[in-house]
């Protein structure tokens, strides 16, 4: 009954979806009359950096990753999403870059580290300045949260475009590129995106909090009968969410090296909500499952991948991106899951051979 | 009471948000313009219009700031409209959003503005506002990107994509010619899916490719971004590891975040490299990466429409009708000497060895 209980665990359709969009790689390698595992080769390169799709999957789809640690909480405590993340990874990217290049200038070569520790700490309290915002009109003022990061979703990037003088401003120095880099062999957002993940597990695992966050999702009102504090629960998780975008967000300009306000996180709050739906978590709050939000985020990068190595053009990727993610969700729809545990039980044999395939 | 404390916080809100708003879109030309004279030195055709009239109100519905061509573009048409050359600029940044930029002509129209000039965000939708705008006795001028579904505009002015595509692929031609290299296996970084630039510079590039039976291994767009740029570099490394000899980059941001993807993937470019390196919009920081031999070439589209719309504002004043589509003046950057000149369209066209004089003399 060992292959039964795999099937149920709530990561088994997250992981499964990942590695078929994975074996799509190797079947067309196979195909074009290269090794199969082509693909899944990771090696360090002449200049000693760690390089391979697979790497390449797990350091580009880091920001999102991020984001889908703020964005599961957010989901599951208040049953809304934050729309606001990608303008506010601008926002902050801007103001890091701007405390550290100084008001009004476009362009610096040299920085002095304590500056862009104040660039870094700015971002970081900027992305709770912001999450706080929208945790005060969700939490306290009970507005609906998509109404209510609307706000900044409109408003954070055009403010961020203020703060750079409606310029890209480049701080075009390897101490602040580290963050998107390297560090020894290893990129640095994949060891960021890792310590995000690790430290609000942490604190999930070990404290009550995770519990706390699905019972005010589940029940609000109950919850607070049991004597939670509802609202603050829900504060916090938007906090949370708002530093998780500061954090993506001076990945994301530590990569390009500067602030580019248009860019930056452009629809990005799409891909997190996206990746905590193909996370097999419900939109609908209550409970939630950060790991699937987790790999949904490197799912979503590694169709992007896919279109590379698959040579698809630019043009179409839309359409293929748009097919495959339907198929992943209609995988994951409960009608289709009843349907397919209503077959496994009746052929019990069937089932498990399906399970191992 | 707790109905009205978060009314009230609302509405303070989006008053902060107008503010805000407000600040950041719209902003003077008599703002510090540090090099307000250099372009009316370096362009003599900016002609101060006659004082008798009072000055010209301009509106300037500008696409965003993605790119430092963009902040050029902007930067050009405040110096060229400013009061001193008798003009009065209302200059919006659209954010790319054209709902916002049709916005912002709609409003040009209302604040009754002599001239309205517009660089689209995208190539159709506009024959509505446009004929609001014929209606209102407006005359707008198109710039950079262009209009397809309507013609009620007085002259579009703009760069030919096309010609800097075929100039690029004629001068790899000469160049190659030039070092011995027989074999061209290029990868292409294109802009923006469907743009104007993005559609010219490939269809050029890839004439002469055809005819000069080379090979185009991939092409794939990095959005006219640095981030696009270095992603799909970085994707292509993996792929076309020690097949390539030419990347292509269709506008300079790109090409830095190519740069990076070349450095950490160990491939070298730009003069002595094992990869002919070629971008396009040649602003100033990257004509320096060609002097420095970072970037082979470089190709110029200028942003500088300013002063050329302004000639035809001065001639419409005058009672003349302007020419439909004029094009500005475009130059090539290479970091070499051995190709002096390439023909394109059968015209000879110089292609200027970018030395540090050339650098500095540069307006953008």
């Amino acid at each position: 009954m060992k292959s039964k209980k795999l099937t149920q665990n709530p990561l088994f359709l997250p992981l499964v979806c990942v590695l078929l969009v994975l074996a799509v790689n190797a079947v067309y390698d196979l195909s074009q009359g290269k090794a199969f595992y082509e693909f899944f080769i990771t090696v360090i390169n002449d200049q000693g950096l760690l390089t391979g799709r697979l790497v390449t999957i797990l350091n580009r789809g880091s920001e999102v990753a991020i984001l889908a640690i703020g964005m599961t909480l957010v989901v599951s405590a208040s049953a809304g999403t934050d729309i606001s993340v990608g303008s506010v990874m601008s926002l902050c990217a801007s103001f890091c870059c701007m405390l550290v290049a100084g008001f009004g200038v476009s362009s610096v070569d040299d920085v002095a580290i304590p500056r862009l520790l104040l660039g870094l700490l700015g971002a970081l309290v900027m992305g709770c300045i912001c999450g706080a915002f929208n945790g005060t009109l969700v939490a306290y003022l009970n507005i609906q949260p998509m109404v209510a990061t609307l706000i900044l979703w409109s408003a954070a990037r055009a403010i961020g475009l203020l703060l750079c003088n409606n310029l890209i401003v480049y701080v075009r120095t390897d101490a602040y590129g580290v963050f998107g880099g390297y560090i020894g062999f290893l990129p640095t957002p994949i060891l960021i995106a890792a310590v995000c993940i690790a430290v609000v597990s942490l604190v999930l695992k070990k404290t009550a909090m995770g519990m706390y966050i699905q019972s005010v999702g589940i029940n609000k009102k109950a919850s607070r009968i049991a004597g939670l504090n509802s609202k603050r629960i829900i504060f916090m998780c938007y906090l949370l969410c708002g530093l998780c975008a500061g954090i993506a967000g001076i990945v994301a300009s530590s990569r390009i090296t500067s602030a580019d306000s248009n860019n930056i996180g452009l629809n990005m709050e799409l891909d997190a909500i996206l990746a905590v739906a193909l996370g097999g978590n419900s939109l609908g709050g209550g409970k939630f499952n950060l790991a699937g939000s987790i790999i949904g985020a490197y799912t979503i990068q590694a169709i992007t991948t896919t279109m590379y190595n698959l040579g698809v053009s630019s043009a179409v990727a839309p359409v293929f991106k748009a097919v495959v993610v339907i198929v992943i969700v209609v995988i994951q729809a409960p009608p289709v899951k009843n349907w397919v545990r209503k077959h496994t039980a009746a052929r019990p044999a069937a089932g498990k051979e399906a399970a191992h395939a | 009471m707790k109905k009205i404390f978060s009314l009230a916080l609302a509405a303070a809100m989006s008053l902060s948000l107008v503010a805000c708003g407000g600040g950041g879109n719209t902003s003077t030309p008599a703002a510090s313009n540090p090099a307000a004279s250099n372009p009316a030195a370096s362009n003599p055709a900016v002609s101060t219009p006659s004082t008798g009239d009072g000055t010209l109100k301009v509106g300037f519905a500008q696409v965003g700031h993605e790119s430092d061509w963009r902040t050029a573009s902007t930067k050009s048409a405040q110096d060229v409209f400013s009061a001193a050359n008798g003009y009065e600029l209302s200059f919006v940044d659209c954010d790319n959003d054209s709902a916002k930029q049709l916005e912002a002509v709609r409003s040009f129209i209302q604040q009754g503005m002599d001239y309205i000039i517009i660089d689209p965000i995208v190539a159709t939708g506009w024959d509505t506002v446009l004929t609001e705008c014929d209606e209102a006795g407006i005359p707008v001028i198109i710039i950079d990107r262009t209009v397809d579904d309507s013609d009620k505009y007085v002259a579009w002015v703009g760069s030919d994509f096309k010609v800097e595509g075929l100039a690029c692929g004629e001068w790899l031609k000469a160049y190659a010619a030039d070092k011995g290299i027989g074999e061209i296996n290029a990868l292409v970084i294109e802009g923006s899916v469907g743009a104007s630039a993005t559609i010219g510079r490939t269809d050029g590039f890839k004439e002469i490719a055809e005819r000069e039976g080379w090979t185009i291994l991939d092409s794939q767009s990095g959005d006219f971004t640095e981030a696009g740029g270095q992603e799909v570099m970085e994707s292509f490394c993996q792929s076309y590891k020690g097949q390539f000899n030419v990347v292509i980059c269709q506008n300079d941001n790109e090409a830095a975040g190519a740069m990076t993807a070349m450095d950490q993937a160990g491939i070298t470019y730009g003069v002595g490299g094992d990869v002919i390196l070629v971008s396009f919009d040649a602003n100033k920081p990257y004509v320096q990466m060609v002097c420095d031999g970072k970037i082979n070439a470089n190709f110029e589209c200028n942003p500088m429409a300013a002063p050329t719309v302004s000639e035809i504002i001065q001639a419409l004043e005058k009672g003349e009708t302007p020419e439909k589509e004029v094009y500005v003046s475009e130059h090539w950057f290479a970091a070499e000497d051995n190709v002096t000149s390439i023909t394109v369209n059968g015209e000879a066209q110089e292609v200027i060895h970018a030395t540090q004089e050339v650098v500095d003399g540069r307006p953008y």
